[in-house]
Formats: C-alpha cells, structure tokens, sequence
C-alpha cells in the first residue's frame, strides 16, 4: 500500500471563515486524510463543537478519510462533557489526544486514533492501545526513526503490525509541550481569563528568539511549538520502506495546499523535494536534538544553533 | 493526609524518615526514573538499606520507575518493575502504559500510583488507569486551579496526591518535549529535564552567560542571581522584548492551600527534590510535618507561621514561592 498523506488538526486559532476556507481548499488536493477539530485550547470557538462535526460531515462527503480530533490538555468538568458529546457521535472516528478520550471510545466499543500525544513509546504499550480498539497511532514527535523501526519489528513478531496504522508527524511546527499557562496571554500581559482571544492576532504563533536572536519556540497559547518547521520530506522512502502509513502535514497559515502537492509529487517519486531550508529541522527523527538539521545523507548532524540571518 | 518526601540518597532518605515523612520516594540509578542524574539515586543493595530504614521507622517507602521505556531498552525497566516487586516495596510509581501492564499481569496484588508523568489531568483519565491497572493512587499533574483539583477529585476513582512544595514544572508532566529539543534528553525518555551535561557557565563582557547545548538560556548582570539554566525558566526574545517568556526561576509552595486540600479529600501531599541535598529534605520536610500536625490539631484555626514561609523561602528557586496553576491568575 502506499503511503497516504493526512492534514493533521489546525494547532493555531484562525477566524472561523478562514478555517471554511482552508479546509474548501483541502478538498481540491491529493490529499488522503483530513483531521480537524480543536486540540490545543477550549477557550477557541470560532467554530462551535456542532461546526467542526458538521464541518467534518461536509468533508467527508468528498470521499477523503475525515477524522475528528479532540483536546490533548483536559483540565475542566466542561472540556470532559464537550468531549464526551463529541464521542457520541458514533458515524465519525476519532484522534484521541488524552487518555480520557481512550478511556470513553474503549468502553463504547469504538476504534479510535492515538494522537501523538498519547505517549506510546513502546510496542507494549501500542499492542495495549491496539487491543483498545486504536485503529492507527501517531508516534510522539520526540520518537527516532530508529525506535518506530524497533517497535514495528516487535509489533510484526508479535502479529498485530497488519492490524494497526502507523502515522509519523513528518512536517510543520512541532508541538512540544502543553501548560495550563497561556503563553500568548502572558507575552500580552493579560490574564488567561481575560485573555481577549490574542491568538487570533497571530495565524502561526509568536517566534521565541534567544537572546542572541537563535529562533528557538513558537508560542501558541498553551502550546510551545517548535519555532523550527520539521521536515522530514528526505525520509519518505525509508518510512515507505519501513511501513509507515500516513504522513502527516500540519497545516500553516499559508501555502498548505502547495505544500500537500509537494509531498505527493515526492512520494510519487519525482524529484521535487522541499529542500531543507535554514529554517528547518529534523533531529528527533535521527535520535538527535529535535532543533538540529541533519543532512539528507545521515552523515553530519549540523546544529540549528546558527544564527538567524 | 499522608506526607510523601523526596530521597535521592540514602542520607537525604534518612533526614526524610527523621524529619516526620509518612512516605519516602525514591527511583533506581538509571533512565527508569524522572530524576536520572548522576550521582543521584538508590542501586539495588542501597534500596534494601533504604527500606529497612524506613520500616523500622513505621514509614512507607515508594519507589518511581515512571519514565517511558523505548523498545530498545524496554528490559530496564522490566527489571525495575521486577525488583521493586521483590522488595516489597508500599507502592510503585509508574506511568507507562506498557509498564503498567507488565506491573499488573506479573504482580497483580502490587500496589499501583499513576505518576505525575502519566498526565491524568481529569477523571476520565484516571478511570482508564484504574480501570485497566487498578492504580489506587493517582499524583495529579501541576496544571489544575485549585477548582479543578476538587472537581477531579469528586469524581475521581482513585486516592489523590498533589505536589505541595518544590521546583514548579510549568507544563503538563509527561508532554513536555522542550528539553529534548535542544539536547536529546527528556523526562519522558531518559529522565532528565535540561541535563548537566550540556550545561555551559560563561563570563563575558555583557555578563554570566548559561547555556544549554550551546542555546543561551539566561544572561546575568552582576547584580542578579543566576540560576540553574532550566530552559522554561530562561529569559528570551519575544519580538524584541527580553522577558521571562514562559516562567520566572521561583517554586512552588502551596502551604496556604492545606485546609482546602484537606477539604476536598486530596490524601496526600508531595515535596519535590530527589536532586537536592538532605539539608534541603530536611529542612522542607520539617516545616510540612509541622504545619500538617498543627492543622491536625485545629483544622478550623490552621494559621501559617513566619518561620515556616522563612525556611521554605530560603531553599526555594530565585528565593521566591509561587501557588503555580492552583491559582487562576498565574495562568
């Protein structure tokens, strides 16, 4: 089979007609699979639940693989019931991002997505998810291509590698980390409460720089993004080698769409790969810091630690 | 409610043990737990002296393995598991899915906590683990108000543990990548947030410098106090202004909270610092055992000493204390 391309969820805050337009746009392009829905902060309702599912419906009406996504920081009484509504909603699958969303889709008898924030760093733990009802796993971001090979061997000795997907985040602003601090309030002085929706003011987050301007993170609310684009374009063969899935795209404020024709021109084994830009990064894939660059033959590993400009 | 202490030694377990711990934690010298640094932690003749220690004192002694194993090393924490088992130890601290079903099928009678590596923020979360492992204790990660912290625990299915003191993670535990980012060490993989070995101390012209894998974290004046270069803890650019863009060095203290903890049902609370001195355990320990006995005594008139907030405020990061996510405005 060969290697299908997904959107993952859109990880910034858009206003409402620019997400319509974005995923009307999606709908024109090769690609395979579209997950959508609000990850990072339940505080972004430019859609409301009742949107994103409609919003889903409409997509999956083209024929692509449709996949809602769901919260990976659950804190409040609130953010558990929108969840638990959404798994309702028994004609769509859905990512699980939080073990709460496993813990609902197992005990309705449901397959379900493991995100990849659900910490399956190990075939133990992703023979335990698949007996669960995961249906694919999107391996931690952190994961080298070493350790997904490791625990696809186990997976195939153990007789359960044909019966569960694997999807690898191979481009875009890696998601690091998540808080109950929002960062984007803070950098305006405004209290979470009150934090007047300010991610709206930026479509791909607030750069971090260090002090001696070394792009470093990439604010996004309570989320804390790699400033670097990961870019793994350079592997697709070996991923197709190794039997991965899916390759995920995570949506940018712009270019997406030229972005997803790149990616399938590339699997289709023209030569018109996205170079690694300056700006780019792919450590983690060779065990290596996530900000470092190696290069396309694995040799040297260059550190990102140059400065910008 | 049970007063659970860090031991990263077998010095700093027994100044935890003499200074009125209920329970005593404390991980393996390897990558199986969340504090892997070197010197640090208890080989497997040292946890039988550890043990007995505690025992004869009547305290309970934990032991972590709550790092994520990869498939290359998986047999680490295997062992682990093993040997904790064989110890006999109160509870083992795990967060792991893998790990926890090898802990569960093998050692069924074993007593199971979630780890605040496990991030189980929220009742459904914790009912999984429950469910799945019979864990019977859950640490909840340091990101809930102090609102939220009551509604998990109303609905919760398992016994609560809340960190009470300590340095402050600013992020959900066990999400947090930011460490291997800029080196190849993370709590989740190896068990180290921004590891020694790629720390770097320079005087320049412009001041103390610290780096980590080369990235600089902080710049000091000759006037400021430097810290250990934590990277959520560093000041950085944020268009064009240089600020403390994710946490300032500071600590947590939560010892306003404990009639509230108490209230809602919390069962235990927990100081951090496995990688401070027994001078450090001592000290905090001391002071938590007091303000625990004296809320005890009267729970309607719990009132915190200034010797107290003096003590803590002395062995905490930057000098300063914080209620972290517990209060709504440090969000």
């Amino acid at each position: 089979m060969a290697m299908k391309l997904s959107l993952g969820p859109i990880l910034f805050f858009w206003p409402k007609q620019k997400i319509y337009d974005f995923y009307e746009q999606t709908l024109d392009t090769s690609v395979d699979i579209i997950y959508l829905g609000e990850t990072v902060c339940s505080k972004r309702r430019e859609l409301r639940t009742e949107e994103w599912l409609d919003l889903a419906r409409h997509l999956a009406e083209s024929g692509k693989e449709v996949i809602i996504s769901t919260l990976a920081l659950l804190m409040s009484e609130s953010e558990l019931s929108t969840l638990r509504r959404i798994c309702q909603h028994t004609d769509l699958c859905i990512e699980a991002n939080d073990v709460a969303a496993i813990n609902i889709l197992a005990e309705k008898k449901l397959p379900f997505i493991c995100g990849p924030s659900t910490n399956i760093y190990n075939a133990n733990t992703l023979s335990f998810m698949h007996k669960q009802g995961a249906k694919r796993w999107v391996m931690p971001v952190e994961l080298s291509g070493h350790c997904l090979e490791s625990i696809l061997q186990q997976a195939r000795q153990e007789g359960f590698a044909d019966q569960i997907e694997t999807e690898v985040f191979g481009y875009g602003h890696l998601p690091l980390a998540y808080s109950a601090r929002c960062f984007t309030a803070r950098y305006q002085n405004l209290p979470k409460d009150n934090c007047q929706f300010k991610c709206l003011d930026y479509p791909e987050g607030v750069l971090m720089k260090s002090q001696e301007q070394q792009t470093l993170f990439n604010i996004n609310g309570i989320q804390t993004q790699s400033a670097n684009i990961y870019n793994l374009i350079g592997q697709l063969p070996k991923m197709q080698g190794m039997g991965v899935n899916v390759f995920r795209i995570s949506p940018r404020s712009e270019g997406t769409v030229q972005l997803v024709e790149r990616f399938r021109r590339s699997l289709e084994g023209q030569r018109n790969e996205i170079p690694l830009q300056d700006d780019s990064c792919n450590g983690y894939w060779f065990g290596k810091p996530g900000m470092d660059q190696v290069t396309q033959l694995g040799q040297s590993a260059i550190s990102s630690s140059r400065e910008a400009n | 409610m049970e007063l659970v202490c860090p031991a990263g030694s077998l010095p700093a377990l027994k100044a935890a043990v003499n200074s009125g711990a209920d329970a005593v934690y404390l991980g393996f010298k390897d990558e199986t737990n969340a504090r892997h640094f070197s010197g640090l932690n208890f080989r497997q003749t040292k946890v039988q002296a550890a043990i007995e220690y505690a025992k004869s004192q009547g305290v309970k002694l934990f032991i972590a393995v709550n790092t994520y194993p990869q498939p290359d090393n998986w047999c680490k924490w295997q062992t682990a598991v093993d040997n904790a088992a064989e110890l006999g130890v109160d509870a083992l601290i795990c967060a792991d899915v893998g790990v926890l079903d090898y802990a569960t099928r093998k050692y069924p009678d074993l007593n199971l906590h979630l780890s605040v590596q496990g991030s189980g923020t929220n009742s459904a979360a914790l009912s999984f683990y429950q469910r799945n492992f019979n864990i019977r204790r859950a640490v909840l990660p340091r990101v809930l108000s102090l609102k939220q912290v009551r509604q998990v625990a109303s609905k919760s299915p398992v016994d609560l543990e809340v960190f009470a003191f300590g340095s402050l993670c600013i992020m959900a535990e066990g999400r947090c990548y930011l460490s291997s980012y800029l080196t190849d060490q993370s709590p989740n993989t190896c068990g180290a947030c921004s590891p020694a070995q790629y720390v770097r101390w320079q005087e320049t012209e412009t001041g103390l410098e610290s780096r980590l894998n080369d990235v600089l974290i902080d710049r000091y004046q000759a006037h400021e106090k430097a810290g250990y270069p934590t990277l959520c803890k560093g000041r950085f650019d944020v268009d064009g202004k240089i600020y403390n863009a994710m946490e300032e060095p500071t600590s947590l203290n939560t010892i306003e909270l404990l009639p509230q903890l108490d209230e809602i049902g919390i069962k235990a609370v927990k100081i951090e610092g496995r990688q401070r001195s027994p001078a450090y355990v001592e000290q905090v320990v001391s002071v938590w055992r007091q303000a625990l006995d004296s809320y005890q005594q009267a729970p309607g008139n719990f009132l915190i000493k200034p010797s107290w907030s003096k003590a803590l405020a002395k062995v905490s990061e930057g000098s300063q204390t914080t209620l972290g996510a517990y209060s709504r405005s440090w969000q």
